[in-house]
């Protein structure tokens, strides 16, 4: 199905089922335990032999000699596999460092090989003496110094950001230079790591030359053929099946050493061998989101009309990565003629920078909405005020362009009421409790919508049961749910008569979990295919297909009436199909907006922010399933708090590492720093997006909080704090005086 | 993890002498033992498991102070009606510590023996004097803002992680052991952990085998007792600092800190400070500083921390 034009009413527009609340499908087997996550096929796989990974010692340089004597003979070791035996390897397209180092390092913890045995904890203990002589290398590891030369250069998120090098609306340096009233600021904020709880883990299994994974991922296409690319083998010769993914964050977005050196080393052992990166291991081993260093620049007339924005981002990746495309919501959010955003990429030779939830906007937002706050604190404007004049509803470099929708003025109004703003002292450090000094602080919210193809099969089986299959991910997020939602309005029936089986490559391919662009997508191709199946269906009972009406187990038209099981009684009856978007993405401006507001409480003495209370509204479509987004939009609230208050990956620029790598080291909240969440989503459709007329909203949850808290706690203090995350040092010295 | 043969000791002398074998190790909770067992950066060869010797029980002594057993769990410590009655700041510095889970496992003797949080301690790829000395330490010069900033070297900065110790500090708590002759003795907390020198990983005052029994409290002294514990979320997390102090109401007191040196940290001096304010006490606890560039702030952090604590007990 291609979607060109903007939807019309469908069955979806019903709403009996979709738009509802309903539990999550999945969630009983998840509370009991029965939900297989990746190193949990025992069943499926029995005779697995354990794997080990070992990670380079150094963070730049190259093997000088491997010692594997010792380790091949300790107990219960099947086999070692390392660059020097695992033949030729290629690349996948997706990931920047090789998955298997050696002999030469490309950064901290990469992988140098992998010890399998008979059980855990042999591999382990094996591990701990394969002995690897390195020659240490210069590496490239201080972010500050190397970006003083680092080139402008383009990039894009792959989950819907990106920015050129540099990009001029009008002629920013003149109107700034022109402008009343000024802000030239620096922010920075740090690297961060996933930290999803559950690690990445893979189950291999070789039949003749056809390999089987059982692994934690969220884009099940993309890592077949890179994993099939990386192994030299044709694509059709590999299946991933990932039905639970215990958090990914976009840190399973792409093929991962788990994988690979769980599939090299099960061709070694010449049997099944499963593994899960060790916790340590996994900061520098896998992705992270890259630190950021920006400068935003805005000049307004004195009755705060933005006449000048800039922002500027640089970043630093391995050879060959990409930047943190840190600007792009700058070119979108607010009007004002004369813009200039641009991007600079230091190479680096710390692991490899990649996506992490709202590439781009997660951070740009940090800085840029700050900047907002500092604004109109100049202007001796309301920060919600001066959104507002601020608004565009066209895309400020095409204005013929216009945003498909856009209701950030009502998030910011709306939210205003709910949250009590008009109580919020808008001189800073006037509210006092005891020894906590008391502030408010909003934010704008901003991600755009990316639309991807999307398939789906769909089955109606001689019990009347519909069965959805899709290679899409359910990374706790909800996709179970809302796909059998789609599916049970497309057919008329209730929830307990659809069921849905995903995250296996044998089934057609989907949008996958990434960029917030699941549940619309996906949900999109169970719609194509539901069409398809309701053709079907309409064709078997002799209806016309253009005027049946699916509703309550009953297939209708006109007055005739029939059993919807009766179509698939003589054998099942089938729908596939997959969703295309034509051009609508392109003639509108497809994002997502919402306001964040935050209270927090800045303790006098220690310095020590707590956060008090948080509120979000959201507009980004139809909502599909409201208690599965709104645990969405809390948990990425959570989220936010952490990369404001806590959350950083400590650089060793000696040696070349993120020193923190466990979560002893990198925090992040904990239940205790989280009192007090709500969520509400205004009733917005996007018939511009797809049939369901949904959009993502899993980032949007996230873009904009880190600077809500730092604006509250600036409120709170009078003290602005620019860099993340906000840890008590950043201000210590400078609160007010202790009465 | 090394293999290892493991025993269950019926008798503490027994035990003792056991653990005077090279390569053998008590073990009780096992939360912090076993954790460093998995990366082999402790790698004992024989594990005498105490669990069974009687030392969980909380009794009175003849001279009105309370005997924990050295077995005796935090959480079962720290739920105690005389020890909350009593010596409130123990509760309340045990229960900063760690999460129930691990409370309910970790035991009084443990706890005041678990191991710096440095995280080059943690990492084997990197140099660390304590974990393999001469290596060097790749805390200084590295990332060191939750290290220590007082009584450190030149050859090892890190801190001694433990809340529950700090109180005991303040407390005036006595360690009792027994050594593999059957020998008892009585060991003032200020002296059971030592400072790192250049043998940070030589970490107290205990001899071969020695095995902790109990830790006797003194009588109650009284006071408002706080303990504040300063960290960047609000539960989970190791102290960048802690204050427990025991305040009277004529405003003299006692003040131990914990997340600024190698051992929990109490200053004569500045005791005998109390009264005349924090900026005062906190001057003395800190004389002779040598914080790093990460971990400067921490100067100005106890003098505000203990300012809070001395408002709060005023308020009391
Ligand atoms: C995730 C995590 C978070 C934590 N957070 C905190 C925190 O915030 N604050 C805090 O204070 N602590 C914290 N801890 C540490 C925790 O308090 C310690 O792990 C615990 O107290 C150790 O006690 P245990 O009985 O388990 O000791 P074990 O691990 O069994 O033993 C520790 C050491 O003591 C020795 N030993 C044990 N018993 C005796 C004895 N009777 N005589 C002589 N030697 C003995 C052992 O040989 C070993 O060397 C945390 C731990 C973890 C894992
Ligand atoms: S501070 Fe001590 S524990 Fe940390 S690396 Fe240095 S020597 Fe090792």
């Amino acid at each position: 199905m291609k979607f060109e034009t903007p939807a019309q009413t469908n069955p979806i527009d019903r709403l009996k089922v979709v738009g509802q609340a309903h539990d999550r499908i999945d969630g009983p087997l998840k509370t009991s335990g029965l939900a297989t996550y990746a190193y949990e096929h025992h069943r499926e796989v029995p005779n697995v032999a354990y794997g080990y990974v070992v990670g380079s010692a150094v963070g730049k340089g190259r093997i000088k000699s491997l010692g594997l004597d010792e380790a091949r003979r300790a107990p219960g070791v099947v086999t070692i596999v390392t660059a020097q035996d695992a033949g030729p390897l290629g690349k996948g397209d997706r990931n920047t460092a090789k998955l298997l180092g050696g002999p030469e390092v490309d950064h901290y913890h990469q992988a140098v090989a992998v010890v399998v045995a008979e059980t855990f904890e042999q591999a382990r203990a094996a591990a701990a003496l394969v002995r690897v002589d390195y020659e240490r290398g210069d590496g490239r590891f201080d972010l500050d110094e190397l970006l003083k030369t680092a080139p402008l250069t383009g990039g894009d998120s792959q989950e819907g950001s990106g920015s050129s090098p540099e990009h001029r609306v009008g002629k920013f340096e003149e109107a700034f230079g022109a402008a009343p009233v000024k802000l030239d600021q620096r922010y920075t904020t740090p690297d961060q790591s996933h930290a999803m709880m559950e690690p990445h883990a893979t189950i291999a299994a070789w039949q003749g030359d056809e390999l089987t994974l059982w692994t934690s991922n969220q884009m099940i296409a993309w890592n077949k053929a890179d994993m099939a690319k990386t192994l030299g083998i044709p694509k059709e010769k590999v299946r991933l099946i990932s039905p639970y993914v215990g958090g990914g964050f976009g840190g399973k977005l792409f093929l991962r050493a788990d994988a690979l050196m769980a599939a090299l080393a099960a061709r070694a052992a010449k049997r099944p061998v499963k593994l899960a990166l060790q916790r340590p291991l996994m900061a520098n081993n896998t992705t992270h989101r890259p630190a950021t260093r920006q400068r935003v620049r805005i000049g307004a007339t004195k009755d705060g009309t933005i006449t000048a924005i800039a922002h500027e981002s640089g970043s630093g990746d391995l050879e060959n990565g990409g930047p943190e495309t840190a600007v792009n919501q700058t070119e979108l959010l607010y009007a004002g003629a004369n813009r200039l955003t641009s991007m600079r990429l230091a190479v680096l030779d710390l692991p490899e920078g990649n996506a992490m939830r709202a590439p781009g906007e997660a951070p740009g937002m940090m800085a840029l909405e700050i900047a907002i706050d500092e604004m109109a604190e100049q202007l001796g404007m309301d920060p919600i005020a001066f959104r507002i004049k601020n608004d565009t509803q066209v895309d400020p470099k095409t204005p013929t362009r216009k945003f498909s929708e856009r209701n950030l003025i009502r998030c910011m109004q709306e939210g205003a009421e709910r949250f009590g703003w008009d109580k919020r002292r808008a001189k800073p450090a006037q509210v006092r409790d005891g020894r906590w000094l008391v502030g408010m602080g909003v934010a704008a919210a901003f991600r755009n919508h990316v639309s991807r193809p999307s398939g789906a099969r769909v089955r109606l089986g001689r019990d009347g049961v519909v069965t959805v299959e899709s290679d899409m991910t359910d990374i706790g997020t909800g996709s179970y749910t809302i796909m059998a939602q789609t599916a049970a309005e497309m057919m008329g029936l209730p929830l307990d008569k659809v069921v849905v089986k995903l995250g296996d490559s044998s089934f057609p391919a989907s949008a996958g979990s990434g960029g917030q662009w699941g549940a619309a997508n996906a949900t999109s191709g169970v719609y194509a295919a539901c069409v398809k199946l309701r053709e079907a269906v309409a064709q078997r009972l002799g209806f016309n297909a253009a005027d049946v009406a699916f509703e309550d187990g009953q297939v209708r038209s006109g007055n005739r009436a029939l059993p919807l099981t009766q179509a698939a009684q003589d054998g099942e009856l089938l729908g596939e199909d997959r969703i295309e978007f034509g051009k609508l993405g392109k003639t509108f401006q497809q994002s997502t907006f919402g306001a964040h507001f935050v209270e927090v409480g800045v303790d006098a003495y220690t310095g020590v922010t707590r956060v008090r209370r948080m509120l979000a509204v959201c507009a980004a479509g139809r909502i599909l399933n409201p208690q599965t987004a709104r645990s969405q939009v809390i948990g990425a609230m959570t989220m936010g708090v952490g990369g404001a208050l806590m959350e950083e990956l400590a650089v060793d620029t000696r040696f070349g590492f993120f020193v923190n790598h466990d979560l002893a080291g990198y925090e992040v909240p904990v239940h205790a720093d989280i009192p007090h969440q709500e969520v509400i989503f205004l009733d917005e459709a996007d018939a511009t997006a797809n049939p369901l007329k949904a959009k993502g909203v899993g980032e949007l949850g996230l873009c904009g909080v880190g600077a809500a808290v730092a604006n509250a706690i600036y409120n709170a203090t009078g003290v602005r704090v620019r860099d993340y995350p906000i840890t008590l040092e950043k201000h210590l010295e400078r609160l007010p005086s202790i009465a | 993890m090394k293999a290892f043969t493991y025993e269950r000791a019926k008798d503490p002398v027994a035990a003792a002498r056991a653990a005077a074998r090279p390569g053998a190790k008590f073990l009780a909770g096992g939360t912090n033992l076993l954790d460093l067992m998995k990366i082999e950066i402790e790698a004992p060869t024989h594990l005498i498991d105490v669990q069974d010797l009687g030392f969980d029980k909380i009794e009175p002594t003849p001279d009105g102070g309370l005997r924990i057993g050295a077995l005796v769990t935090n959480t079962a410590m720290a739920a105690d009606q005389r020890v909350r009655r009593d010596y409130p700041l123990l509760t309340r510095a045990t229960v900063a510590g760690a999460s129930g889970q691990l409370r309910n496992k970790a035991t009084t003797a443990g706890n005041l023996l678990q191991r710096t949080r440095c995280p080059y301690f943690y990492d084997p790829n990197m140099p660390c004097n304590k974990r393999k000395p001469g290596s060097g330490c790749g805390a200084l010069g590295g990332y060191s803002r939750q290290l220590a900033v007082v009584g450190s070297s030149e050859a090892c900065i890190a801190t001694h992680p433990s809340d529950m110790a700090v109180a005991m500090r303040a407390l005036d708590a006595v360690v009792e052991t027994v050594n593999p002759q059957g020998r008892t003795r009585a060991i003032p907390i200020a002296e059971f952990h030592r400072l790192p020198g250049d043998t940070p990983h030589i970490e107290t005052t205990l001899t071969a085998g020695e095995l902790i029994t109990a830790v006797t409290l003194p009588k109650p002294i009284g006071g408002t007792q706080i303990y504040e514990k300063v960290r960047d979320r609000a539960s989970y997390a190791f102290a960048v600092v802690s204050v427990a102090a025991v305040i009277q109401s004529d405003g003299s007191g006692r003040v131990a800190v914990g997340g600024v040196a190698h051992k929990p940290w109490r200053v004569d001096a500045a005791d005998a400070a109390m009264s005349r304010g924090a900026k005062a006490a906190a001057g003395e606890l800190l004389a002779g500083a040598k914080p790093t560039q990460d971990n400067a702030f921490k100067i100005p952090l106890v003098e505000r921390t203990l300012a809070g604590v001395m408002a709060q007990a005023r308020a009391a």
